[in-house]
C-alpha cells in the first residue's frame, strides 16, 4: 500500500533537483518556552506543491514548528520564510496560510456555510463571489444538504470536512493539518486518508500536515521529516525512511525492526561482514557502509524480511540465525514469529499466511532457523 | 450514570428545601391577608395590592432601585467580563496577585466594612452621596461576581475557535466580538443576573453610601420592619417573586427546549454520517 | 504565577493590540480606586478624632497643602480608638460573640446543608439540575423580605409556636424571636445556598466507581462514605464554611432584626456607632480590628479558589 501510493508521483521530487526554489523555510529556528526547548536549532525546507508530514511521538515539536508557520508562535532564534518573505513580524491573520485544527475548531454559533464563508467575510471579498466559493467547497466535501446545519448537527465526519472546506475557502498557499484525522475512528481515517491525497493533487497546493500516526504519514506525504526532541532526525520519502532509516531511532519509531549489535569485521566497496558474537551470527551485506572496521554498529532488519524454516541452511553461511520458537501472534494476514536465541535475545519474524490451513507447519517450542538475504537489512553506526 | 434516590437523600433534599421555601411561601399567603395582623389570617383580600399603588414613597423606592440596579448591573458586566479576561488570558502580569485579590476580597467582606470604606472614600474625594455612590458601590461590590462567573466560564474555552478566525484572517479585537463574546453569552448574561440581583437586595452598602433623596427599596422595607410591618410589603415582596419566577421558569423552559432540539438534531446527525 | 503563566496560550501574550493592556488596566484602576484606596482612608480616619463638624472628624489632611500640613496632621493622629475598643467591654464582647455565633452556625449550616447537597448528588441526571435551580432560586428574592418572614414564624404568637401548641409538644408559647437561638436560624437559613453549592459541585463530580472499589474492597457503605466520598468532598466543605464565616462575622441584617439585646454582634456594633452614635473614627477603627480578625480566613479562601482555578484550566 505504501509502495503503491509513492510510486504515483515518483516524477515529483524537486529535493532532488538543485534549482528548485523553496517555498516554506526554516532556518535555524530555535523555540523556547520558559527553560522548556520545543525546537532546537532546526533548519528544513519544503517545495511548492509538496504534501509534507511532520511525524515525531508528542512534545517533539513538530506542532510548535507548524503553528510558527501559521504565525501563533514566533521563533525564539532563526527565520521562517514562506516563498522567499521572511514571516517575523507577520499576524496570523495577515499570513497566506491556513489551518486545519485538531479539534477542527469551529465556530459553534455558526452554519456550515457561515463556517466556510467567514474567512472570505474578513478579506471583503464581494457577496457574489463568496457565494460562489462556498457553494464550491461544499460539493468538494460533499455537505451541500447539510450547509444550513450547526457543527453539533453534524457527525464527527462531517465536522472533519466542514473544518476542511473553511481552511482552503481562502485558497491558501499552504494548508496546515493539525493531526487531521485524530479524532476518526480507524476505517474513516484511512478512507479519508486517501481524499486528502487526492484533494492536494487536484488543487495543487502545499499541504504540511503534523501527525504521531506513522501509517498516516507514509500514506498521504510525498517526504517525512521524523522529528525527536525538537530536531529533524530524518528528512525523506516515505520508502526510503523504511528502507534506509538513518538512525536507530528512525528504524525503531517506523514500523517493527530487529536490532542486531554487532561489530564491523570487514568492509569494502559493495561487501560488508559484520560479526555479532552475543547471537553467534555473520552477517554480510552487499553494500558500502559508513563504518571502519572494528566499529560497533547495529544491524536492522525488517520482520518481512526475516525468513523462518525448520531447516538448517549450509553450515557456515552468514545471515543465519538458530533459535527456538517462543510465541506466535496470528493476525489473520499474517503471523508473527518470536523466536528465542540462545543468547536470550529475541528476533520477530512476519510471515504471509497465504493458504487457508489453520495447522502451521511451525508450532511453539520448535527448533527453527531464522535467514535473511544480502540486501534484507541495512547498518546503523548512530 | 444513574445513581440511586435513598429514602435519606430524598428526606434530606426534601426537608431542606422546604426549609428554604417555607417563609417564601407565607410572605405570599399573607399578602393576601384581609387581617392588618400579620400572623393572623382574617380571610382572603387584595386590598393590600390595591393600596401598594397609592403609597408613593414605596413605589418612588422600588424606582430607585431598578435604576440603581440596572445600571449598575450593566457598568459591572462589563467590568467584570474584562476583569475576567485579564485573569485568564493575561497570564503573569505585574501585580496580579494583587489583582486576584481585589476580585475574591469583596465576595466574602462583610458588607459593614465595604460600605463604610466606601462612603469614607466619597467623602473625602468630595462626591455628593445619592442615586451615583450607590451605583458606584454597587458596581464594585457587583464586578466580581461577575468576573468569577465569567472567568469560569472562560477556562473551559477552547483557544483553537478563536486561533482559527485568527488563522482566517480575523484581527483579534473583531475576532472578540465575533467569536468569543457570543460564545461566553450565557455566563455573561448569568453574571448581569447576579450583579443586578445583589443590587436589588443590597440594604447595608446603599445604607452607608447613600445620601438625601435616594431611598432604596430595602432601606424602606427596613425602616418599615423596624417600626412594625404593614402588609404592604407583603404584597411588594410576592410581586418581586412572581416576576423572579416568571422570569426563571421562563428562561428554563426555553434553554430546555433548545437543549431538546439539540439532542434530536445530534441523533440525526449520528444517523446520517 | 508561573505556573498561570506557562498554561497560558502564548498567541495571547505575542503579538497584543494596541490597546489590549486596557482589559487589565480598567477593571484594575477601578478596583484600586473604589477597594483598595477605601482600606486606607479607613484606616486614616481610625486614627482621627470624632469632631462635630462635617464631615465629622479631625484632622482632614489637606494633600495639596504641601508636606508641612501633612506633618502637623500626622501629629494630631491619635490611638484613642483603638484604646477605647480595648477599654470598654461592649466591643471586644461584640468581636468574641461574632466569632462564636460565625463558627457554630458555620457548623450548623454544614450539618444542614451536607446531607442536602449529598442527597442533590445523589440524585438522578435529570433532576440534578432542577435541583440546583432550586437552591438558587430563594437568592433572587429579597434577603431582606426572607428573614423578615421568620419575625412572623418565630415570634410569641407565631406560626411556630401556634403549631407546636398544637401538635401538644408544649404548653406555652417558647420565646425563639430575640434571641441567638433565632439568630442562628436566621443564619443558617439565608447562607445555606452558600454551603450547599460548593458542597454539591465537589460531590457531584465525584467518581462513583470510587464507592464501588471500596465496597469491592471489603469496606461497608458507611465506613465508604467517611474513608471516601468525605475525604474527597473537603475542598467543598472548606469553600462552603469560609463563604459562610466570612460574612456571617460582620452581619447586620440577622443579628439586628431577629437577635435580642444582649445579641451583639460587632456589625450591628458598627452599624450603630456609625449611625446612631456618629463616631465616624471609632466605626472605623471597629472596622480595621474586624478586617485584622478576618484577614487570615480572607488569604486562605482567596488562595483556596485561586489554586482551584488553576486546577480546572
Amino acid at each position: 500500500m505504501v509502495a503503491a501510493v509513492g510510486s504515483v508521483r515518483r516524477s515529483f521530487a524537486p529535493w532532488n533537483d538543485p534549482a528548485s526554489k523553496p517555498f516554506i523555510e526554516f532556518r535555524g529556528v530555535t523555540k523556547r518556552f520558559a527553560d522548556f526547548v520545543a525546537v532546537d536549532d532546526l533548519s528544513l525546507v519544503i517545495y511548492e506543491r509538496e504534501f509534507f508530514a511532520l511525524l515525531g511521538p508528542s512534545g517533539c515539536g513538530k506542532t510548535t514548528l507548524m503553528r510558527m508557520v501559521a504565525g501563533f508562535e514566533e521563533p525564539t532564534e532563526g527565520a521562517v520564510l514562506l516563498d522567499g518573505q521572511d514571516l517575523a513580524g507577520v499576524p496570523p491573520y495577515r499570513r497566506p496560510t491556513n489551518m486545519m485544527f485538531q479539534s477542527y475548531a469551529l465556530f459553534p454559533h455558526m452554519s456550515v456555510e457561515q463556517n466556510i464563508a467567514f474567512g472570505l467575510r474578513q478579506d471583503r471579498t464581494p457577496k457574489g463571489e463568496i457565494a460562489e466559493r462556498v457553494e464550491e467547497m461544499l460539493n468538494l466535501v460533499k455537505l451541500k444538504p447539510f450547509a444550513r446545519r450547526k457543527p453539533h448537527q453534524l457527525s464527527g465526519g462531517q465536522r472533519q470536512r466542514v473544518a476542511l472546506a473553511r481552511s482552503l475557502a481562502k485558497k491558501p498557499k499552504v494548508l496546515l493539518l493539525d493531526e487531521p484525522l485524530g479524532a476518526l475512528d480507524k476505517k474513516l481515517r484511512e478512507e479519508t486518508q486517501f481524499e486528502l491525497i487526492d484533494l492536494q493533487q487536484k488543487l495543487g497546493l502545499t499541504f504540511l500536515i503534523v501527525t504521531h500516526d506513522q501509517e498516516e504519514a507514509m500514506t498521504v506525504a510525498d517526504r517525512i521529516a521524523v522529528m525527536n526532541h525538537g530536531k529533524v532526525i530524518q528528512v525523506a520519502t516515505p520508502a526510503e525512511i523504511y528502507e534506509q532509516p538513518n538512525s536507530r531511532y528512525v528504524a525503531d519509531f517506523i514500523g517493527n525492526v530487529n536490532l542486531i549489535q554487532g561489530r564491523v569485521s570487514a568492509s569494502a566497496t559493495g561487501a560488508t561482514r559484520i560479526e555479532a558474537p552475543g547471537t553467534g551470527a555473520v552477517i554480510e551485506l552487499d553494500q558500502a557502509i559508513d563504518a571502519k572496521v572494528g566499529d560497533q554498529v547495529w544491524f536492522a532488519i525488517r520482520p518481512e524480511k526475516v525468513r523462518i524454516s525448520l531447516d538448517a541452511p549450509l553450515p557456515g553461511s552468514p545471515n543465519a540465525l538458530s533459535g527456538e520458537v517462543w510465541d506466535i501472534g496470528y493476525l489473520g494476514d499474517v503471523s508473527i514469529y518470536h523466536v528465542r536465541l540462545a543468547s536470550g535475545a529475541t528476533v520477530t519474524a512476519t510471515v504471509t499466511n497465504q493458504s487457508r490451513v489453520v495447522e502451521r507447519p511451525i508450532t511453539w517450542e520448535d527448533k527453527v532457523w531464522l535467514t535473511w538475504s544480502r540486501n534484507g537489512g541495512v547498518v546503523l553506526a548512530k | 450514570m444513574e445513581r440511586r434516590a435513598s429514602w435519606f437523600n430524598v428526606t434530606s433534599v426534601t426537608l431542606g428545601l422546604a426549609f428554604l421555601y417555607l417563609p417564601i411561601v407565607l410572605v405570599v399567603i399573607f399578602s393576601f391577608n384581609a387581617s392588618r395582623l400579620v400572623t393572623v389570617w382574617g380571610g382572603f383580600s387584595t386590598k393590600w395590592y390595591a393600596s401598594l399603588l397609592e403609597n408613593d414613597a414605596l413605589l418612588d423606592a422600588a424606582w430607585v432601585t431598578l435604576r440603581v440596579a440596572l445600571i449598575s448591573a450593566t457598568v459591572a458586566t462589563v467590568l467584570g467580563t474584562l476583569a475576567a479576561i485579564a485573569l485568564v488570558r493575561y497570564g503573569s502580569f505585574r501585580g496580579r496577585t494583587l489583582f486576584s485579590g481585589m476580585i475574591y476580597a469583596p465576595l466574602v467582606m462583610p458588607d459593614v466594612i465595604t460600605g463604610l470604606s466606601l462612603l469614607l472614600l466619597f467623602v473625602a474625594v468630595g462626591i455628593d452621596r445619592g442615586f451615583w455612590t450607590i451605583v458606584l458601590a454597587h458596581v464594585t461590590l457587583a464586578m466580581c461576581y461577575v468576573t468569577v462567573v465569567v472567568q469560569s466560564r472562560l477556562i473551559t474555552f477552547d483557544r483553537s475557535v478563536e486561533e482559527a478566525a485568527l488563522d482566517l484572517g480575523c484581527p483579534p479585537f473583531k475576532t472578540f466580538f465575533v467569536v468569543t463574546l457570543p460564545l461566553i453569552a450565557p455566563a455573561v448574561v448569568a453574571g448581569w443576573m447576579l450583579a443586578f440581583t445583589l443590587s436589588l437586595d443590597d440594604l447595608v452598602i446603599a445604607s452607608f453610601t447613600t445620601g438625601p433623596g435616594a431611598t432604596t427599596l430595602p432601606m424602606k422595607i427596613y425602616s418599615q420592619v423596624r417600626l412594625g410591618v404593614t402588609p404592604e410589603i407583603n404584597a411588594i415582596c410576592t410581586i418581586l417573586i412572581g416576576l423572579v419566577t416568571v422570569g426563571v421558569i421562563g428562561a428554563s423552559i426555553f434553554t430546555k427546549r433548545r437543549e431538546v432540539e439539540r439532542q434530536r438534531a445530534e441523533r440525526l446527525a449520528a444517523a446520517n454520517p | 504565577m508561573t505556573a498561570a503563566a506557562d498554561t497560558a496560550p502564548p498567541a495571547a501574550r505575542q503579538r497584543s493590540h494596541p490597546l489590549a493592556w486596557l482589559v487589565v488596566a480598567i477593571p484594575y484602576a477601578w478596583l484600586a480606586f473604589f477597594f483598595l484606596v477605601p482600606f486606607f482612608i479607613v484606616l486614616k480616619i481610625s486614627f482621627s478624632t470624632s469632631a462635630i463638624a462635617q464631615p465629622p472628624y479631625t484632622p482632614i489632611i489637606d494633600i495639596f497643602g504641601g508636606l508641612g500640613s501633612i506633618f502637623s496632621a500626622l501629629r494630631e493622629f491619635t490611638t484613642d480608638n483603638y484604646v477605647f475598643l480595648t477599654e470598654d467591654s461592649l466591643y471586644w464582647r461584640s468581636y468574641l460573640q461574632s466569632l462564636e455565633i460565625a463558627a457554630i452556625s458555620t457548623f450548623l449550616t454544614l450539618l444542614v446543608g451536607y446531607p442536602m447537597a449529598y442527597g442533590m448528588a445523589r440524585a438522578s441526571r435529570a433532576w440534578r439540575p432542577m435541583l440546583v435551580m432550586l437552591v438558587i432560586l430563594p437568592f433572587w428574592t429579597s434577603f431582606l423580605i426572607r428573614v423578615y418572614a421568620w419575625i412572623g414564624i418565630l415570634k410569641k404568637e407565631g406560626l411556630l409556636n401556634q403549631f407546636l401548641l398544637w401538635i401538644g409538644v408544649i404548653h406555652e408559647p417558647l420565646t425563639i424571636l430575640n434571641t441567638n437561638l433565632a439568630v442562628y436560624i436566621g443564619i443558617v437559613y439565608s447562607y445555606l445556598p452558600f454551603m450547599v453549592l460548593p458542597l454539591y459541585a465537589a460531590l457531584e463530580k465525584m467518581d462513583d466507581t470510587l464507592l464501588e472499589a471500596a465496597q469491592d474492597l471489603g469496606c461497608p457503605p458507611i465506613q465508604a462514605f467517611w474513608k471516601v466520598t468525605f475525604p474527597l468532598s473537603l475542598p467543598g466543605v472548606v469553600a462552603g464554611c469560609f463563604l459562610v464565616f466570612i460574612p456571617v462575622t460582620g452581619e447586620f441584617v440577622i443579628p439586628d432584626l431577629l437577635g435580642g439585646t444582649d445579641t451583639v454582634m460587632i456589625g450591628k456594633t458598627l452599624w450603630n456607632e456609625f449611625f446612631s452614635n456618629r463616631d465616624w473614627p471609632l466605626a472605623s477603627a471597629v472596622a480595621v480590628v474586624l478586617l485584622l480578625l478576618l484577614v487570615v480566613p480572607i488569604v486562605v479562601f482567596q488562595n483556596q479558589e485561586r489554586k482551584q482555578q488553576e486546577r480546572e484550566s
